[in-house]
């Protein structure tokens, strides 16, 4: 982005955007909410402060890629979209209704902006994939970088795993993945349903650089995106410890708020007023609203 | 008279026969000369699928995957948003076979040009056996929304249907054979996506046929006049999208149909036919192919026999259909 955001403008942004999330799930009636909360700080970073992009240029030719491989956490990205430009902030309430760009699990050829279509787990890692592979060694253009954000309940699919050795076989150096490690899956926590750790370990078995960092420090995204552009030799994971829901408390650290079957997972009217006031007052601490 | 050039020589015993595939590897390689955007991926099948003949053409533009089918197609999604126009090949019966939730996501809803090569289709894989004698590729793919479906009759066609994949600018699948076939069609005859040919002008009955099947029909129709009928021969290549036209002016001549597929007939290029006409031009239908039943193993030759999908094993069954079922010419 042309405009350099100081890490402040950063976190306020992130805030927006998990207004934007509560509005639109409320609107929506269905949907998933405590992936989207939880991915703010990430998304908000990589649109705002660490992507080469363009929002009123979708398919600039020098832009940098993002693929959202977990795409049921679209309405993180559809607000950022929104925010930065590509479409008004009023579409944004048209989610998941007929006759919306806005579909409920991302569709590329309906909304400018979109890389891919996703929705069944572990696709988008691929894709990526595919594109960072075209970018290092058909097209040659090492100034550009494909960013991917993966659920970890999503780690359970085959699919990833045969990326993850395809990207390491091939050093796909221009590849960063954040990886939404939040924990939680639809049938549980995702050490109950499916263990996944040694995390870190398995990545870099497959030859990945690996980071792990808090996935709500913009300062430590913005760091581990360097890092990651600075390894020249292996594809980059980073695994952001994130908590579901993050920002409003009654959905924090609880998978029953992960979402997905209707009317389930998403705030009824009650529960959005109350989810709004706490994160425009930042959970009480700003006593009048307005500015920074 | 047709304007498709048949082999003068195609029912002799010394025909030429040639894999189609191969036809595919020289296809691709044009293709490849034709567009620099042309890439191609492949399952750790290389040298069986006959990629083999881009990669040493372009070894820059190729890319091991590995046996991993799922990422092979996604890659190949992946790869296709940046420009490229990929190609996948591997066995039928893992691509589309396992994969098929990815193409339909990735490459169909997604609305990306990415070929899908789907080879040793058909129980003529032979010995290997049932697990890797894909039958149920037309139904799978015919079904899905943007897909191109090719089956090409020979191995001449096929070098003609790859380049054409190549520049249609939509997901595609091409069905291969892995055994060589008799070439029954030469350099003139034409290919378009989307356009079936009459091979042979008849009265009493449509032979339809798709891939290599089609050759078998001819034999077919020759053993057929010997005995007094008439037959209509039309190649029908391209499954999706049908040339209605063409099919139904055959249908609607002779009043009886017959189709021919090495495939389950269920859900595939007879129940294609089945569906065209049963909204637009109802005849008696006789459909051949496999009737809901695995193949195994067994030489080329054997199956094909023994599954009746040979001119000479199909004959019996087409004449009892021809003996029993009038020809339905309401006059349309």
């Amino acid at each position: 982005m042309s405009d350099d955001l100081t890490v402040t403008q950063l976190k306020h942004k992130a805030s927006e955007i998990r207004q934007d999330i509560i509005k639109m799930l409320e609107a929506a009636g269905s949907g998933h909410s405590a992936g989207p909360l939880d991915l703010a700080e990430i998304v908000t970073t990589l649109y705002f402060d660490i992507m080469n992009i363009r929002p009123s240029q979708p398919n600039w030719g020098e832009r940098d890629f993002f693929f959202l491989s977990n795409g049921h956490c679209v309405p993180v990205q559809y607000a950022a979209m929104a925010e930065a430009g590509f479409f008004d902030k009023a579409e944004l309430l048209t989610l998941r209704k007929r006759g919306s760009r806005l579909q409920g699990h991302p569709e590329r050829t309906k909304l400018p902006g979109l890389e891919n279509t996703s929705g069944p787990l572990g696709s988008g890692l691929s894709q990526a994939a595919g594109v960072a592979y075209t970018l290092q060694y058909i097209d040659k253009q090492p100034h550009r970088f494909v960013y991917a954000v993966t659920g970890d309940g999503e780690l359970d699919e085959g699919n990833i795993w045969e990326a993850a050795m395809f990207a390491g076989k091939y050093k796909l150096s221009q590849l960063c993945v954040f990886i939404d490690r939040n924990n939680i899956q639809i049938d549980g926590n995702t050490e109950d349903v499916m263990p996944l750790e040694n995390l870190a370990g398995k990545w870099e078995s497959f030859g990945w650089h690996v980071q792990e960092i808090d996935g709500h420090n913009i300062e430590s995204i913005q760091d581990a995106a360097s890092m990651a552009k600075a390894i020249t030799n292996q594809p980059s994971v980073v695994i952001c410890h994130t908590i579901p829901g993050k920002g409003v408390d009654f959905m924090e650290y609880d998978y029953h708020w992960h979402g997905g079957a209707p009317g389930s997972g998403v705030p009824n009217h009650e529960q959005a007023k109350t989810a709004l006031k706490k994160l425009r007052t930042l959970d009480g601490k700003i006593t009048h609203e307005g500015g920074l | 008279m047709s304007d498709f050039e048949l082999n003068p020589h195609y029912a002799s015993e010394d025909v030429k026969q040639e894999p189609n595939r191969v036809g595919f590897g020289r296809g691709l390689k044009a293709a490849g000369e034709a567009n620099e955007a042309v890439v191609a991926l492949c399952a750790d099948l290389t040298d069986s699928t006959q990629i083999s003949i881009f990669k040493e053409a372009f070894p820059d533009r190729y890319i091991e995957m590995g046996v991993a089918e799922q990422n092979l197609v996604t890659v190949a999604s992946g790869m296709a948003r940046a420009g490229k126009i990929p190609f996948t090949a591997s066995y039928a019966a893992f691509s589309p076979g396992r994969n098929w939730e990815q193409i339909r996501t990735t490459i169909c809803l997604n609305q990306q040009p990415v070929k899908i090569v789907g080879a040793h289709a058909g129980v003529s894989v032979g010995p290997d056996g049932a697990t890797h004698q894909m039958l149920e590729d037309i139904a799978l793919m015919r079904v899905l929304p943007h897909m191109v479906v090719v089956a090409p009759g020979d191995s001449i066609e096929a070098e003609k249907a790859t380049r054409a994949i190549a520049e249609n600018g939509k997901p595609s699948y091409i069905r291969l054979a892995r055994e060589k076939t008799p070439i029954f069609s030469t350099d003139n005859s034409p290919f378009e996506i989307g356009k079936a040919y009459v091979l042979r002008q008849g009265d009493d009955v449509s032979l339809l046929g798709t891939g290599t099947m089609t050759y078998q029909l001819l034999m077919l129709s020759r053993f057929l006049e010997t005995a007094g009928i008439s037959a209509e021969v039309v190649h029908v290549p391209t499954i999706k999208p049908l040339d209605e036209a063409t099919i139904l002016k055959s249908i609607q001549k002779t009043g009886r149909v017959v189709t021919a597929e090495e495939a389950q007939i269920a859900g595939g290029f007879g129940s294609a036919i089945a569906e065209l006409i049963s909204e637009k031009s109802p005849a008696p239908l006789h459909r051949i192919g496999m009737r809901d039943r695995f193949g195994e193993s067994g030489t080329p030759g054997e199956l094909l026999t023994y599954f009746g999908l040979t001119g000479e094993t199909m004959l019996p069954g087409v004449l009892k259909f021809i003996d029993t079922v009038p020809q339905y010419k309401p006059g349309y």
